[in-house]
């Protein structure tokens, strides 16, 4: 039994130049305590689907479709029915731990808070418990610096701040949003050990929302790889990452440098990530996919399971795509340069 | 009314930032502008009143310094608008044309507006893109100055010195010009000092290029984004502020005239019942102020467009 | 905090001294004024002045015992057009009044504007928002001098509902023209700033995240909201203060209130230089004191500032 079940989710955005489909027909589960990797480029939608699982989505974003959390329907809830799953069973952290975090407020106040409103604890007990919170995210001198705000803390400690008060309440399902795209890469590093230890000894489960492939590599057990707002493949991060099914998948894998490979050449994948304002009418990866047959252009490939527990959206015969290595163009500075939408 | 100082900052911050993307901010200003219905409104309002200033005299039966005898003394009943006598808009408690003095006090309104935003502008550009450009020490006391002078109720002043050193127009133009540029100095200031350390003022200024040509080369072009909107929104501010001192009638003087003056006689006669007095003035004074407060805004908008 | 203050205090002081030098100099070389010699002045009115400052004594001098007066005795002088006056029983008279409907409009546009704002951000793209926009607009090109004649012709004039001049401390009938007519604009600008950097705050990085931790949407925008978007309506408070105190010459003006607004104008028509300044000076102390405190409370808001 699924923990979030997701079914034909859509959001769509109306704006002055027209109406954006962000995310289209996405079909996912997330097992009680299992990892889920969402990867994708920057404007392929990630962001806007952890949204809608929340209800965050900005005033002109809409939402259809299913989301189901242990059974009860959440998409499009009333207010009332969010507030108590928010927090409470579903906690989300953000990219950007400074913004993220209310600047005129104290963090013990906004820790408080969250015990106070969903558990009615007292004011004193809350903030001891958020003290015990700081302490277990390793933040040195909890006590002493609870009473500080958030600008007072370098960039690490802030998204650990974010972290402990993400957990406050225990969650069942962690989403994490970029959690470490704003920051250094030696803390990326002490962020992500830190979540796979709160996640072991808590047994929640996580939605991880990056770009970063390493990432999704070292702490995901399964992975959906997002393009143009629709899921491309889907698979456990093993065979995954040895045999990508879909092109993108392909193309994303050898944007990384890796030190075990000769050659100081990267593979970039030309073009740039499509307008979400008017779709084409085909694949959208076709215009960058050097496999683009005829019907790639014309009609939309679906999602279909080829393998145990593996399926892609993609008309290429299966055996072309993990037969034909991409050819290695000059190694650029940028690794899968891509505008926002 | 009041310019909305944060707003004017995230502009100034927009074009600095274009101008790195090498992006020319005014490409795309120019379609959204006249996508927006107010500020086309606004245009079309401004083309009207600049139209009624300039070709109105020549519609005018009366001038606007004969008086007409045959109303003079029951203006309440005789003075009302009336196409017949030629007093389109009425007249006034002398018995002169409200048509005729209306598109005069209409004509000397926008001179203040302009001429006053043109001083404010001017001033506060240059000042300003000194004290960034200059930096240091400078820098710190001229914008020093900026936060005393401030801090100073400065209509007070100004009336001050209308009262000391006589009440002529120049004067006015003076005064009403150099209360003004003090806000506009502050977002110049921050702007130039953002441009400074680009790379094509360094490479301007490595190659022995004096420093006032590359304020006038450089950086001021750079700033024109903030300018013309600050500009445009600073007229109907001038405009009022000149009407208040001609309400209090320390301002223009007769037999010249101008909104505020027409308003205050208006309001001071309005117990007889000759409600055109203040009527025809303020439509006036009212479309006018609207018509610049909305194509300021539409241009800040098409500058600085909030939703992508 | 207390160095803040102390340091404002520092740059405010010298700012009011400065302003009291200037308008004594300016005063000194004005043409028509009691020192040039192409006007008459009342014999008795010189003999004050001569009494007061030494008319004759060097210009530092008399700077200096202007100075020293208001400094330590808050005494501004005589009058140099009414003998028997001094500039403090002029301000006396009409300065309570002034401070009642001040304090009053300014009560009202804040109150009104930062409440029509609030809404309009909440529900915005609503019929209340457009509502409330509507009005701020209107409102804008409506200033006191425009605003007292329009409420003195609906009101007294068409419906004869409130009293058309006067001032009266014990009937608030005389107080609503006046509180009314110099609040709308001001009201409307902050609507404005109110709406529009509460719509910035409530798109904000922040406000989503405690949204995602569950809180009401009431203490999202009581708790969270309200108190980033009061900056820039803060910051505003100190030009609003300045533009009423100028305003309540125009409401003295058309509604006869006689708060110091008439006495100044009066005295400028006058030239009687030392009510002016009188005038002048006060104000100039009490905006320097109202921008020090919003200066103040902004920092008090905003943890991030560092003072």
């Amino acid at each position: 039994m699924a923990l979030l079940d997701i079914t034909d989710l859509n959001v769509s955005f109306q704006t002055n130049d027209g109406t954006v489909h962000a995310v289209n027909d996405v079909n996912l589960s997330v097992k009680p305590g299992e990892t889920l990797g969402m990867v994708g480029e920057s404007g392929s939608g990630k962001s806007q689907f952890s949204f809608a699982i929340m209800g965050l989505l900005a005033r002109n974003g809409r939402a259809t479709g299913s989301v189901r959390f242990d059974g009860q329907e959440i998409l499009n809830a009333p207010l009332k029915t969010l507030n108590r799953i928010r927090a409470e069973k579903i906690a989300m952290i953000f990219q950007d731990p400074m913004t993220s975090l209310n600047p005129y407020m104290r963090v013990s106040d906004q820790m408080a808070e969250v015990l106070t409103l969903h558990k009615g604890m007292s004011k004193r007990d809350a903030v001891t418990e958020s003290i015990r919170m700081l302490d277990a995210v390793h933040i040195p001198d909890a006590r002493g610096r609870v009473r500080l705000y958030p600008h007072e803390f370098s960039g690490g400690m802030r998204q650990r701040v974010m972290i402990a008060m993400a957990l406050l309440c225990r969650p069942q399902l962690l989403i994490a949003d970029e959690p470490t795209t704003a920051l250094d890469v030696t803390v990326q590093a002490q962020i992500m050990t830190l979540l796979a230890e709160l996640q072991r000894d808590l047994g929640m489960a996580m939605i991880l929302i990056t770009h970063d492939l390493g990432v999704v590599a070292s702490s995901c057990k399964q992975v959906a790889v997002m393009y143009g707002g629709r899921i491309r493949e889907t698979g456990p991060v093993g065979p995954l990452f040895a045999s990508p099914a879909h092109p993108y998948t392909q193309g994303l894998l050898h944007a990384i440098p890796r030190i075990d490979h000769d050659g100081d050449e990267l593979a970039v994948i030309p073009g740039a990530p499509p307008n979400m304002t008017c779709p084409p009418a085909g694949c959208a990866f076709e215009p960058r996919c050097p496999y683009a047959r005829e019907e790639c252009a014309n009609s939309r490939p679906v999602l279909e399971p080829f393998a145990e527990a593996r399926s892609r959206a993609c008309f290429v015969p299966l055996d072309d795509v993990l037969q034909y290595r991409l050819p290695r163009t000059p190694a650029p500075q940028h690794v899968t340069q891509g505008g926002q939408a | 009314m009041m310019i909305e100082q944060a707003k004017m900052q995230s502009l100034a911050d927009r074009m600095v930032r274009d101008d790195v993307k090498g992006r020319s901010p005014w490409a795309d200003a120019r379609k959204r502008f006249f996508r927006n219905k107010a500020a086309i409104v606004g245009l079309l309002l401004l083309v009207l009143v600049v139209l009624f200033a300039l070709l109105g005299e020549f519609f005018a039966v009366w001038s606007n310094e004969e008086l007409d005898f045959a109303v003079m003394g029951q203006v309440a009943q005789m003075g009302a608008p009336s196409i017949e006598n030629g007093h389109y808009f009425g007249t006034d408690d002398l018995g002169r044309d409200l048509f005729s003095r209306t598109v005069q006090g209409t004509q000397i309104s926008l001179m203040v507006g302009v001429v006053g935003a043109a001083i404010a502008m001017i001033v506060g550009t240059l000042y300003g893109a000194a004290a960034g450009f200059i930096g240091g020490r400078v820098d710190q006391f001229m914008m020093r100055l900026v936060d005393i002078l401030m801090s100073i109720p400065y209509m007070f002043v100004l009336i001050l010195m209308l009262v000391m050193f006589g009440r002529s127009i120049g004067m006015l133009f003076l005064g009403i010009g150099m209360i003004s540029w003090l806000e506009m100095s502050r977002i110049v200031r921050g702007q130039t000092l953002s441009l400074k350390n680009r790379e094509f003022i360094e490479a301007a200024r490595a190659t022995g290029v004096p420093g006032w040509k590359i304020i006038t080369r450089h950086i001021v072009p750079n700033l024109l984004g903030v300018v013309a909107v600050y500009a445009t929104l600073l007229v109907p501010l001038m405009i009022l502020t000149e009407s208040f001192i001609s309400f209090l009638g320390l301002g223009i003087q007769e037999p010249l005239t101008s909104l505020g003056a027409l308003i205050s006689e208006g309001a001071d006669t309005i117990t007889y019942g000759t409600i055109w007095q203040l009527a025809f003035p303020l439509f006036f004074f009212v479309i006018t102020l609207f018509a610049f407060f909305f194509i300021g805004d539409g241009l800040r908008d098409a500058l600085d467009p909030k939703d992508r | 905090m207390l160095a803040y203050v102390l340091r404002r205090l520092a740059v405010a002081i010298p700012t009011l001294l400065l302003l009291i030098v200037i308008s004594y100099i300016l005063m000194h070389f004005a043409p028509g004024g009691p020192f040039s010699k192409d006007r008459e002045v009342p014999a008795a009115v010189l003999a004050n002045l001569n009494a007061k400052y030494g008319l004759d004594d060097p210009l530092w001098k008399q700077i200096w015992d202007y100075l020293y007066g208001i400094v330590v005795h808050f005494d501004f002088g005589p009058s140099f057009v009414y003998p028997d006056l001094t500039v403090n029983q002029l301000i006396a008279k009409g300065f309570p009044v002034t401070l009642t409907y001040g304090i009053l409009s300014f009560l009202l546009a804040v109150l009104v504007g930062v409440i029509l704002g609030v809404t309009a951000a909440i529900w915005h793209n609503s019929w209340l928002d457009y509502l409330a926009v509507g009005i701020s607009i209107g409102a804008q090109v409506l200033p006191n001098f425009v605003m007292a004649p329009i409420l003195l012709l609906i009101f007294t004039l068409w419906y004869r509902l409130l009293p058309g001049g006067g001032w009266s401390f014990s009937d608030p009938t005389f107080w609503i023209m006046p509180v009314i007519a110099l609040a709308t604009s001001y009201m409307a600008s902050i609507t404005r700033i109110t709406r529009s950097s509460m719509l910035e705050v409530l798109g904000s990085n922040h406000i989503r995240t405690a949204r995602a931790k569950g809180m009401p949407e009431r203490r999202v925008i009581l708790r969270h909201a309200l108190k980033p978007a009061m900056l820039p309506v803060i910051s505003y408070l100190g030009p609003v203060f300045v533009s009423m105190i100028t305003g309540s010459v125009v409401i003295d003006m058309f509604f006869s209130t006689g708060g110091i607004g008439k006495s100044f104008v009066d005295s400028a028509l006058n030239r009687d230089y030392a009510v002016m300044m009188g005038v002048t000076i006060l104000l100039g102390t009490l905006t320097i004191l109202f921008n020090l405190l919003v200066d103040i409370l902004y920092v008090w808001i905003d943890p991030k500032i560092r003072y």
